[in-house]
């Protein structure tokens, strides 16, 4: 058989085809599954897309490239769910493009931070980690605080994250803008349009500077819905064991 | 050069025939695949196809193989945490009826058992606030000393877990410090001689006329929370300023920004992400870390 | 040992005379005016800054194809391409010891945050400066070896000139320019936050363009060989030219949020978002830091070692089975997840079986020395050749095990993939890499040999010793790690506090780094003597002395 060889070693191009049919199949067979299988994404409530400031702060996440030391991924094993909470869902990060599971946890996980701690421990541990955890290895942030937050595109943000796939409807995408203030403000006039649209989220200025929608702000609300969107009362967990 | 049945070269060194063909220089000797590495790839092979029949793994078109043993690391987690917990139910059900710190000291064993469970879950939850030894941090109060601002016996810290201070829970502690510069209620040169009133009620060096104006003040505006004395009211979480242990900080220049500027630290709350067995641990922990009343 | 003894190639008259300067003008055409149209209305301040270097670049190029096309001396299409080769060894050193150097930064980051984090510069952070790391010693430094050797091997075992006139040229330099706009992206805060995929869609697509240009060049030298068979080494690059393309077109797929704007999502979510990166990023590890490398191996130990090749039809067998079944190891990255167990137990089983097929590089590698072993002694060039495929052998049997679920329950997110990583990466990857540079350059500039073989031991000796330090204080500090945090008291709650385990790792962190630091200073050996080399100069006095302890162990002086 080994003789046959000879046949891709003499033919450039029926080596290629052969490596590229040789390279395909594995993807194929575990991928493709996991768009159609049912089972693969579990049936919950509460998910629901990211509001245009916590969609904002995820993209100062993947900006500053927190995803090297944090994982947001507790698995199915006794001391991460000791320690973190929960076991992580599939349907918990349906709605991130891209994923943030991370490889490695230099620091701890924050799948399950969001509400763990005040906004103000936030805004004083991104500024200065080490003045509140004096063993800490995470650099200072501090610039998040004085920059204004860039929204500008608030509305292409959204618009794109409708093309991959995640629902946003036209008036969440047209209000996008207002939405992302109303956040921030617990006095304007959309609090009650915008709660109704993104239930669950934090309105307050997130980093004690009402005066500025800063990228701080943004980051906070981020870091405190994490891991609060899912309503475990209701979830059948032994219909999800797979 | 010794040549083979098949016209290649034989190696000389090996004695070991070549393919015949030369790229560059280099050769290729037709040495067999060593056995022990084909036996072994086989052996790979057949285990992992054995661990198909037992574990869930192909995907088909509706499903995939469940896998013989129905293995589950989901079920598996969760059983291995119902059995921790069933193991723990005794101490846990002690724990929930527990109304007082000597009712556990009572009981040393139970005191032990609440001692390791707060401890642990002091270290992952608490110490980032409150630092690993309970010491505290500016803002942050320590919780090894003997003033409590929002109180020290077991109930009372149990409230504050389970509620938080000033938290987003409907039934926190709720009480703040105003902003009495910033809001205009005192001028600058009111909030300096409050200052050194206050500055002087905690034993430290002030100016004594500067305090004697701000002593009336102080009475108008400040004893409905901290008391007529300074000595601060549980009640209301208002803290005792005549002890010499700050929340903050005890400079001059500290005091002038609480009173000009307010205070109002977040301390979140705990009935969501812990069980009330699990709060009274902690309670007891953090009761037994020095202060407790 | 120079080369040039070997049969002269026939020269092949350029069927793509002209042909390759439309291409490239084209190219360099339609970026041009993109990149003004970006420049002009970008829609933030990196797009901007990106369009300019790309703006830059194409000006740049745009002149030297200009003074090509104008010089009237007709260029010579005989002979091999070595420029192209030349370019490849400098560009791989110079990457190389930036990202050696990163490397040493963030390991002195994690070891003294206080000293080495600015809290007003950004860029500075461990999080902008890791992906600098990774990307600059895979792609920066990896990519440009892989495209030099593949560029010198497909030549050498062809027996004909580098197909495309121009064309490797423009793969040589637009990959650099790709990453050159990865690298600074990463510094300024363009990122996508795939794991070795993190460039944005401008900078994929841009590698596209270059990576399909690269596979025709490859493959149009083939066509064009005058050996009736195509060499191993040769299949192993093909093989990792044409699955990094697939890897890479799937796993960037994204939707910019503009096309002026350097920002988008990923086309895929969660569960299966994760899946296809790891898919990717297993297989970046399988097809560009393993085959890509054993192609380097499969000509360059024989050819130093001047011995045949082990077993041809161990290649067959280990070639196949490695790309088929390298494809299926990716879940072993997402044990325990969210992702459906039934894809895990293919990923774990699929990595044991992959086992053997890794090893079937190694017996090749190693084999090949039987009836030259008394080179590892005096030939520190072939000893670190041969030390590298040890290496392989090391981390493709840590691999499989740490792919079993129960040790990867372990293992996952602490330093031991960390240790794992850089057995392969440094142990394998960049010894392979240092291995046959020190062959080509005076391959290349036609040299006696290199300046001192004294200081490629001393290379040897200190990077040995960093590599040992390096990957044995990431075992102990990752299972160290791993164990802490499972560890629990008598009554079965956790023992230790997160914060506790980052304090436990300090003094592993500060072996890591000094580690790292003497890997480095080896690289900068190297390069020294590189450049000595390149200048024509031979330390010669010395090398005999440094020799004289061997002297008398072996009777063949060394050349
Ligand atoms: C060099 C690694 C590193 C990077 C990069 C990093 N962190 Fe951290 N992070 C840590 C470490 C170590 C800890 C644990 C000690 C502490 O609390 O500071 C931590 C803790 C945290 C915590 C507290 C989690 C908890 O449950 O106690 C949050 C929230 C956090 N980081 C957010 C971020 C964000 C957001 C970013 C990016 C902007 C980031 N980190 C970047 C290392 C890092
Ligand atoms: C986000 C930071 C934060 C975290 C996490 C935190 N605390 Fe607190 N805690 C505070 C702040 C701030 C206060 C003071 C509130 C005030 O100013 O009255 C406080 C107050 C307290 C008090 C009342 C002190 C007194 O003098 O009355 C207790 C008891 C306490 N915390 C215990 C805990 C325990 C136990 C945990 C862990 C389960 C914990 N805290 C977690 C911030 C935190
Ligand atoms: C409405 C109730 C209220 C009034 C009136 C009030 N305080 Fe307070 N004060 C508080 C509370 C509550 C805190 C604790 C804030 C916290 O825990 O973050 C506090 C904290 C302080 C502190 C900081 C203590 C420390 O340990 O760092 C100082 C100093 C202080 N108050 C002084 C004053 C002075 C002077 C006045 C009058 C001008 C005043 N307060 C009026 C409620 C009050
Ligand atoms: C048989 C071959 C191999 C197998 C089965 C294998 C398996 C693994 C496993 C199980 C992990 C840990 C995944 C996790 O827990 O997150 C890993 C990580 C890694 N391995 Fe290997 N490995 C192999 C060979 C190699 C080689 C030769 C290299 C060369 C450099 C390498 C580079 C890496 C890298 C870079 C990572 C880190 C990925 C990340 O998390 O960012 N591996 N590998
Ligand atoms: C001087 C030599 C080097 C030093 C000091 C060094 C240091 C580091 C450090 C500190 C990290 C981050 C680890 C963490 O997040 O905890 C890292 C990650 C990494 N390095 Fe290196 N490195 C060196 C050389 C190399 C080389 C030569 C390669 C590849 C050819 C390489 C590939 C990687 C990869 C792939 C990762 C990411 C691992 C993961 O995500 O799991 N490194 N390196
Ligand atoms: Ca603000
Ligand atoms: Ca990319
Ligand atoms: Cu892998």
């Amino acid at each position: 058989m080994l003789s046959k060889h000879k046949f891709l070693e003499k033919h450039s191009l029926a080596l290629v085809i052969g490596i590229l049919i040789t390279v395909s199949i594995g993807g194929i067979v575990q991928i493709a599954p996991l768009f159609y299988l049912e089972s693969t994404i579990e049936e919950v409530e509460g998910v629901r897309p990211y509001s245009p400031l916590e969609l904002a702060g995820r993209n100062i996440y993947v900006r500053e490239g927190c995803y090297v030391c944090h994982s947001q991924q507790i698995r199915a094993l006794r001391d991460e769910v000791e320690r973190y909470g929960h076991y992580s869902l599939a349907a918990e990060s349906m709605y991130d493009h891209p994923f943030q599971w991370g490889s490695k946890r230099s620091g701890p996980d924050l799948a399950r931070v969001g509400g763990k701690y005040s906004d103000e421990w936030h805004r004083q541990h991104m500024i200065d980690p080490r003045s509140l955890v004096p063993e800490s290895v995470m650099p200072p942030y501090a610039f998040l605080q004085e920059r204004a937050l860039d929204y500008s595109q608030v509305e292409a943000w959204l618009k794109a994250n409708r093309a991959v796939g995640v629902p946003y409807s036209d008036e969440m995408i047209e209000k996008a803008d207002q939405h992302l203030r109303a956040q921030v403000d617990p006095f304007s006039d959309y609090y009650d349009e915008f709660l109704a649209a993104y239930p669950k989220a934090q309105i307050r200025d997130f980093d004690d500077n009402p005066r500025q929608i800063s990228e701080m702000d943004a980051l906070i609300a981020y870091l405190q819905i994490l891991g609060t969107m899912v309503d475990f009362e209701t979830y059948e967990a032994e219909e999800n064991y797979r | 050069m010794t040549v083979s049945e098949n016209n290649n070269e034989i190696d000389d060194f090996t004695g070991v025939e070549t393919t015949g063909h030369e790229w560059d220089g280099v050769k290729e000797l037709n040495n067999p695949m060593p056995r022990w590495w084909l036996i072994i790839f086989y052996v790979s092979v057949i285990w992992s196809i054995g661990y198909w029949v037992l574990m869930p793994s192909w995907p088909g078109l509706t499903g995939y193989l469940k896998g013989t043993r129905e293995h589950s690391e989901r079920e598996n987690v969760d059983v291995a945490l119902a059995a921790v917990n069933a193991e723990r139910s005794v101490q846990m059900k002690q724990l929930l009826s527990v109304s007082s710190m000597t009712e556990i000291e009572r009981d040393p064993q139970l005191l032990e058992y609440s001692m390791a469970a707060g401890g642990s879950l002091f270290g992952d939850n608490c110490a980032t606030c409150h630092g690993a030894g309970g010491q505290g941090f500016p803002g942050y109060p320590s919780l090894v000393d003997d003033e409590w601002i929002w109180g020290g016996s077991l109930d009372e810290i149990r409230q504050t877990l389970h509620f938080g201070i000033r938290s987003t829970h409907p039934d926190t502690r709720l009480n703040i410090m105003q902003a009495f510069g910033r809001d205009g209620l005192l001028t600058r040169e009111q909030i300096s001689d409050v200052t050194e009133y206050v500055l002087d009620i905690s034993g430290q060096d002030s100016d004594a006329e500067a305090a004697a104006r701000g002593a009336p003040l102080f009475a108008q505006q400040c004893t409905s929370c901290h008391g007529v004395d300074g000595r601060g009211n549980q009640a209301l979480g208002a803290p005792n300023l005549t002890d010499g242990i700050w929340l903050y900080g005890g400079d001059p220049s500290v005091i002038r920004q609480t009173i000009y500027n307010g205070r109002g630290g977040v301390m979140p709350f705990w009935t969501d992400r812990l069980t009330d067995e699990q709060i009274v641990a902690l309670s007891v922990y953090v009761h037994s870390l020095g202060g407790g009343e | 040992m120079t080369q040039e003894t070997n049969k002269p190639v026939t020269s092949v008259s350029s069927a793509t005379s002209g042909g390759d300067v439309m291409g490239v003008a084209v190219i360099l055409g339609i970026g041009l005016l993109y990149s003004l149209f970006a420049a002009a209305r970008a829609s933030d301040p990196l797009m901007q800054f990106h369009s300019f270097i790309f703006l830059a670049a194409f000006v740049a190029a745009g002149f030297a194809l200009i003074v090509h096309v104008s010089n009237p001396k007709p260029k010579s299409q005989s002979g091999y391409e070595y420029g192209v080769v030349k370019a490849g060894v400098i560009a791989s050193m110079f990457w190389g010891i930036a990202g050696f150097l990163v490397g040493v930064v963030i390991a002195f980051q994690l070891a003294f945050p206080d000293l080495l984090y600015f809290e007003n510069l950004p860029w500075t952070n461990f999080g902008r400066l890791r992906p600098l790391h990774t990307s600059a010693v895979i792609f920066a430094f990896g990519g440009n070896v892989l495209i030099a050797t593949s560029f010198y091997v497909v030549q050498r075992t062809c027996r004909a000139r580098l197909a495309g006139g121009l064309a490797p040229w423009f793969v040589f330099w637009g990959y650099n320019l790709f990453v050159v706009i990865a690298a600074t992206g990463y510094l300024i805060g363009v990122t996508q936050s795939r794991e070795y995929a993190e460039p944005e869609w401008y900078a994929d697509i841009w590698l596209t363009i270059v990576w399909v240009v690269y596979l025709l060049v490859f493959l149009g030298t083939i066509w064009k060989r005058k050996e009736p068979h195509i060499y191993v080494a040769n299949w192993f690059y093909l093989s990792f030219i044409v699955t990094i393309a697939m890897l890479h077109i799937v796993n960037n797929l994204a939707m910019p949020v503009s096309l002026t704007g350097s920002k988008s999502y990923s086309l895929f979510a969660g569960v299966q978002d994760a899946l296809t990166q790891w898919w990717y990023g297993h297989n970046a590890v399988g097809f560009f830091l393993t085959t890509g490398f054993l192609g380097i191996m499969y000509y360059f130990i024989p050819k130093r070692a001047e011995r045949p090749v082990f077993s041809y039809r161990l290649s067959i067998v280990h070639f196949w089975s490695l790309i088929f079944i390298y494809i299926w190891a990716g879940p072993h990255h997402l044990h325990y997840t969210a992702l459906p167990e039934w894809a895990q137990t293919l990923g774990m089983t699929f990595s044991i079986m992959l086992w053997m097929p890794s090893w079937g590089g190694m017996i090749n590698g190693l084999m090949t020395l039987s009836g030259a072993w008394d080179k590892l002694r005096t030939d520190p060039v072939i000893r670190m050749l041969v030390v590298s495929v040890a290496f392989y052998g090391m981390s493709t049997f840590e691999g499989p095990l740490m792919s079993i679920r129960a040790v990867n329950a372990l293992s996952h997110y602490t330093d031991w993939t960390i240790g794992h990583v850089h057995s392969g990466a440094l142990g394998w990857v960049a010894y392979i890499s240092f291995g046959a540079i020190y062959c080509l350059v005076p391959w290349l500039w036609k040299r006696e040999s290199l300046y001192s073989k004294a200081m490629v031991e001393w290379h040897f000796w200190i990077s040995t010793i960093g590599i040992v330090l390096y990957i044995t204080s990431m075992w102990v500090s990752g299972i160290m790690q791993g164990l802490m945090w499972r560890a629990t008291n008598e009554f079965g709650f956790l023992e230790h506090s997160f914060v506790e385990t980052v304090a436990a790792m300090h003094p592993y962190y500060i072996i890591r780094a000094c580690g790292g630091t003497l890997f480095l200073i080896g690289a900068l050996i190297m390069a020294y003597n590189l450049y000595r080399t390149i200048r024509g100069d031979v330390r010669d006095p010395e090398y005999q002395s440094a020799l004289a302890p061997f002297r008398g162990m072996t009777p063949a002086a060394a050349e």
